[in-house]
C-alpha cells in the first residue's frame, strides 16, 4: 500500500514536471502573479528603492505585461538575476519573462531556446574611463586593465575589438554591475565596459559623475529586449504585442493623459483597434479587449516610460537617438494592429 | 545408517523471504536497492524529458568551438581563438595551481600554529588561539572578500608610480615607489615582480599542450644532478657515522652540490632579471602576479591553516606524555624531542583528517569567482557555460573533474599515510 502511494507520487511528480511548460499564460493566471526576471540593480533600468519597490525601464515592461494579462500592474514578482543566471532562470521556468537588458543574438535565440520578442532599447557597447587618465578614444586603451561583466556578450565583443585593433588588454571578470562599479572606482581597472546605457546608468550613481567620461566608440550592436521561452508562441505573442502596444501608442499619440478620452472612441481606426473600442484583437491572443489599454495605463507609452526612467531629464540622461520612432529618424517601428 | 525421520523436508516458500531470518536482510537490501535505482531512473528520465521539452540535446561538441573570450591568468598559451576545451584546461591548471600552493602554505601555517599553540609561552599560545578561532569561525568567502578589499583599497594604483617630466622639473615625488631595490611594485591590481630572462637562451620546442624551454630543462637537470650527488655525500657521511660514531661535516659540501651546478648553468645561459617598469597603463617587462591569485591563496591558506593547526594540536596531544619524558630522559632538547619523537608519531593521527582539509581547500578554491580568478569554475562553469548555454554538460563535466582531482589527492595522501602509519611487525 505504502509502496504504491510512493510510486503514485513519483509518477504524479514526473507528469507535472512534464506538463509544467504547457501554457505560460494559464500558469500566470492560475498563480495570479507574473514572475519577471530583472537586473540585480541597474539604476534606470531595474532597481529597487529603499522600500523595495522596483522601478525602471525594464521594470515598466514587466508591469505592462502584468497589467495586460492579470489586470493589475502590481501583481509582479521581481526575480533579480545576474548575467550568469538569467537564461537558466528563464529556461527552468523560474521566471515567465526576462526583461533584463539582454542582447538579442543568433545563438541565444536558437541554441539557448529563447525567443526575443522585440527590442526595447537599441544599445551598443562602450567604455568608461576616468577623465584624468587623458584617454579620448578606445583605441588608446593598449595594455589597459578592463573590468567586464562575465557571462555577457560584452565579454566576446571586447575580445574581438582588441583583436581586430591588434591591441592587448588585461580582463578582470566581475559578476555584477555593483561589483564592477566598486572595482572601477577603487582603480582596480582603468576602464569599465558594458552597454553604453548601462555605463550611463552606472555613472549617474557615482558621487562624482563629472570626473568620468564615456568614450565615443561604440564597438558592437546590442539590441536589448525582453525574452521568453522558446515554444510557447501564445505567451511570446502576448509579450511581443504588449511591447508593440507601448511603441504604437507613442506613434499614434496615445498617452497616459489622453488614454481615457481616446478609449471612448476616435476617428482613427488603428487607435480604436489598439484600445479595444473596435474589433477584438485581445481575444486572438487569449486576453480581453482592454489589454493594451491597461498596459499603456500603467506608466504611459514607450516615450513616457523612456523619459521617466532613463531620458534626458533623469540623472542618466540618455538621448532617444536610435530609440526614437521611425517617424522621427529612430528604429522603433511597431507592426500594425490589425 | 542415520535416521532421517521426524524432519519433514519442505520446499522453499515465498514467505520465508520475510519471516526467515536467513533471508530477511537480503530481501530488505534488494528492495531498498530497487527503490533507489527507481528513484535514480526517475531523475534521469525526468531530465531527459525536460530537455526534450525544451528542445535541447545533450552533447559535448561545444568544447571544440572557438571560445572567443580572454582569460587574465594563463599558465599555458591561450588566445580567444582557442577552443572551449582549452579554456577549461586553463581553468583546471589555475585551479591546480591555487590548490597545490594553498595546500602547501596551509600545511606550513597549520603545523607552526598547531605546535606554537601548545607552547608554554602564554602570549604565543594565546595569539595562536586567537588566530585559529578567528579564521576557523568566519566563512571563507568573507575572508576572501575582506582580503580583496584590503588589497584593492590600500595598495596604490599603477598610476601612482608614474613619474612625469613635469614632476621631475618640479621635484615632486610620485605617490608610490617600488620596494626592495626598485624591483617589486605592489599595486591594487597585481604585484609586479621581476621575471627571469636568459641572454644566451637555448630556445625550446613547442608541443600542442605547452611550449617547453631547454633553459628550464637544463636547470632541472643541473638541480637533479646536485640532489643526486648530495645524497651520495649524505649516505657516505651516515656510513662513517655508524662505523666510527663521528659524523663528518657535510653542510658546505651539500650547499656546494645543490647550488653549484644550478648556478653554473644559469651563468652559462646568461641569467638575468627583467625588472618591471610602468609602461602605458600597467607595469610591463616583469611578471604581474594578480591580486586575485594572491588574495585567494592567502585567504584559503589562512582559513584551512587554522583547521590544520587544530588537527596538528590534536595529533601532538594524542602522543602520551611518557614519550616526551622518555626523550628528555635521553637528553634530547625540546626542539629535537618534537621533531624526532613527537611529530613522527603524531603524523599517523594527523594525516587522515589532513586529507579532508586538502580536499576542502581544493573545493573551496571554486570561490575564485568572487575575486575574478579564472579557475575551472570561472572558465568551464562560468563563461563557457554562459556563452554556450550548456548548463548540464558543463556542470557534469566540472563535477567529474573536481571528483577526479579529489580522488587523486586522497589517493596520493593515502599512499603517504600508509608509509607513516604504525607498522605492526
Amino acid at each position: 500500500m505504502k509502496k504504491s502511494v510512493f510510486l503514485g507520487t513519483l509518477a504524479a511528480a514526473g507528469l507535472t514536471a512534464g506538463l509544467a511548460a504547457a501554457s505560460t499564460l494559464d500558469d500566470v493566471k492560475a498563480r495570479g502573479e507574473l514572475n519577471c526576471g530583472v537586473n540585480t540593480g541597474l539604476v534606470g533600468f531595474a532597481a529597487p528603492d529603499a522600500n523595495g519597490n522596483w522601478s525602471g525601464f525594464d521594470v515598466a515592461i514587466c508591469k505592462a505585461v502584468a497589467a495586460a494579462v492579470l489586470g493589475d500592474a502590481s501583481k509582479v514578482k521581481y526575480v533579480p538575476t545576474s548575467g550568469q543566471t538569467r537564461f537558466t532562470a528563464l529556461a527552468s521556468g523560474e521566471v515567465d519573462v526576462l526583461a533584463r537588458n539582454s542582447t538579442w543574438t543568433f545563438s541565444r535565440d536558437t541554441d539557448l531556446k529563447l525567443d526575443f520578442v522585440g527590442v526595447n532599447y537599441y544599445d551598443g557597447q562602450g567604455f568608461m574611463v576616468r577623465k584624468d587618465l587623458g584617454v579620448s578614444s578606445a583605441k588608446e586603451l593598449e595594455g589597459a586593465t578592463i573590468c567586464i561583466q562575465t557571462g555577457t556578450t560584452t565579454e566576446l565583443n571586447l575580445a574581438d575589438f582588441f583583436k581586430s585593433n591588434n591591441m592587448n588588454y588585461q580582463p578582470i571578470a566581475i559578476d555584477s554591475n555593483a561589483e564592477g562599479e566598486q572595482q572601477y572606482l577603487a582603480g582596480a581597472c582603468d576602464a569599465y565596459t558594458t552597454d553604453a546605457s548601462g555605463l550611463a546608468a552606472t555613472r549617474a550613481a557615482f558621487a562624482d559623475p563629472e570626473n568620468h567620461i564615456i568614450l565615443p566608440e561604440i564597438i558592437s550592436k546590442e539590441p536589448l529586449g525582453p525574452a521568453v521561452r522558446h515554444g510557447d508562441n501564445q505567451w511570446g505573442d502576448i509579450v511581443r504585442w504588449t511591447l508593440n502596444a507601448l511603441i504604437a501608442a507613442e506613434e499614434y499619440g496615445v498617452t497616459s493623459a489622453n488614454l481615457e478620452e481616446l478609449s471612448k472612441g476616435t476617428t482613427n481606426p488603428e487607435i480604436n483597434r489598439l484600445l479595444g473600442t473596435e474589433g477584438d484583437l485581445g481575444a486572438m491572443t487569449g486576453l480581453d479587449k482592454d489589454w493594451a489599454k491597461r498596459a499603456i495605463a500603467v506608466s504611459g507609452n514607450y516615450g513616457e516610460i523612456f523619459a521617466a526612467t532613463i531620458g534626458e531629464s533623469t540623472p542618466i540622461g540618455l538621448a532617444r537617438g536610435l530609440n526614437g520612432q521611425w517617424t522621427q529618424g529612430g528604429l522603433l517601428y511597431s507592426p500594425p494592429f490589425r | 545408517m542415520t535416521s532421517m525421520t521426524g524432519v519433514p523436508k519442505q520446499g522453499f516458500r515465498l514467505s520465508q523471504l520475510i519471516y526467515d531470518t536467513r533471508y530477511r536482510s537480503l530481501t530488505i537490501q534488494v528492495v531498498v536497492f530497487m527503490l533507489f535505482m527507481l528513484g535514480a531512473a526517475w531523475l534521469v528520465d525526468n531530465t531527459i524529458r525536460n530537455l526534450q521539452a525544451l528542445g535541447k540535446d545533450f552533447n559535448f561538441g561545444f568544447l571544440t568551438y572557438r571560445s572567443g573570450y580572454d582569460i587574465g591568468q594563463t599558465l599555458i598559451p591561450y588566445t580567444n581563438d582557442s577552443s572551449h576545451a582549452r579554456a577549461a584546461l586553463i581553468g583546471l591548471l589555475n585551479t591546480l595551481l591555487i590548490s597545490s600552493l594553498g595546500c602547501i602554505a596551509a600545511t606550513v601555517i597549520g603545523v607552526f600554529v598547531g605546535v606554537l599553540r601548545l607552547s608554554k609561552n602564554w602570549l604565543v599560545a594565546r595569539l595562536m588561539t586567537v588566530y585559529v578561532e578567528v579564521f576557523r569561525n568566519v566563512p571563507v568567502l568573507l575572508w576572501i572578500l575582506i582580503i580583496l578589499a584590503i588589497f584593492t583599497e590600500v595598495m596604490p594604483a599603477p598610476n601612482a608610480y608614474r613619474v612625469t617630466d613635469q614632476m621631475l622639473a618640479e621635484g615632486v615625488q610620485p605617490a608610490a615607489t617600488m620596494v626592495l631595490f626598485d624591483t617589486i611594485a605592489p599595486t591594487n591590481r597585481y604585484t609586479a615582480i621581476p621575471s627571469i630572462g636568459f641572454s644566451r637562451s637555448l630556445g625550446g620546442f613547442d608541443t600542442s599542450f605547452m611550449p617547453i624551454s631547454f633553459n628550464f630543462l637544463a636547470m632541472v637537470a643541473a638541480l637533479g644532478l646536485g640532489i643526486f650527488f648530495n645524497r651520495r655525500v649524505l649516505a657516505t657521511a651516515k656510513a662513517v657515522q655508524e662505523a666510527t660514531g663521528d659524523r663528518p661535516v657535510t653542510w658546505w659540501k651539500s650547499i656546494l652540490l645543490l647550488v653549484g651546478p644550478l648556478l653554473a648553468v644559469m651563468i652559462a645561459l646568461g641569467f638575468h632579471l627583467n625588472l618591471p617598469a610602468l609602461k602605458g597603463f600597467n607595469f610591463a617587462g616583469g611578471l604581474n602576479v594578480t591580486n586575485a591569485f594572491v588574495v585567494l591563496w592567502l585567504a584559503l591558506s589562512l582559513y584551512t591553516g587554522a583547521f590544520i593547526a587544530e588537527i596538528v594540536r590534536a595529533g601532538v596531544l594524542a602522543i602520551s606524555n611518557g614519550q616526551t619524558e622518555a626523550a628528555f630522559a635521553l637528553g634530547l632538547r625540546p626542539g629535537r624531542t618534537m621533531n624526532l619523537v613527537i611529530l613522527p608519531q603524531a603524523l599517523r593521527v594527523i594525516i587522515p583528517p589532513l586529507i579532508s582539509q586538502f580536499l576542502n581547500l581544493t573545493k573551496n578554491s571554486s570561490l575564485a569567482i568572487a575575486v575574478g580568478y579564472m579557475d575551472l569554475r570561472g572558465t568551464l562553469g562560468g563563461i563557457t557555460l554562459n556563452q554556450t548555454g550548456r548548463e548540464l554538460e558543463c556542470i557534469l563535466l566540472m563535477m567529474l573533474i573536481y571528483l577526479a582531482i579529489s580522488l587523486v589527492i586522497s589517493g596520493v595522501m593515502n599512499v603517504y599515510n600508509n608509509s607513516v602509519k604504525l607498522k605492526e611487525r
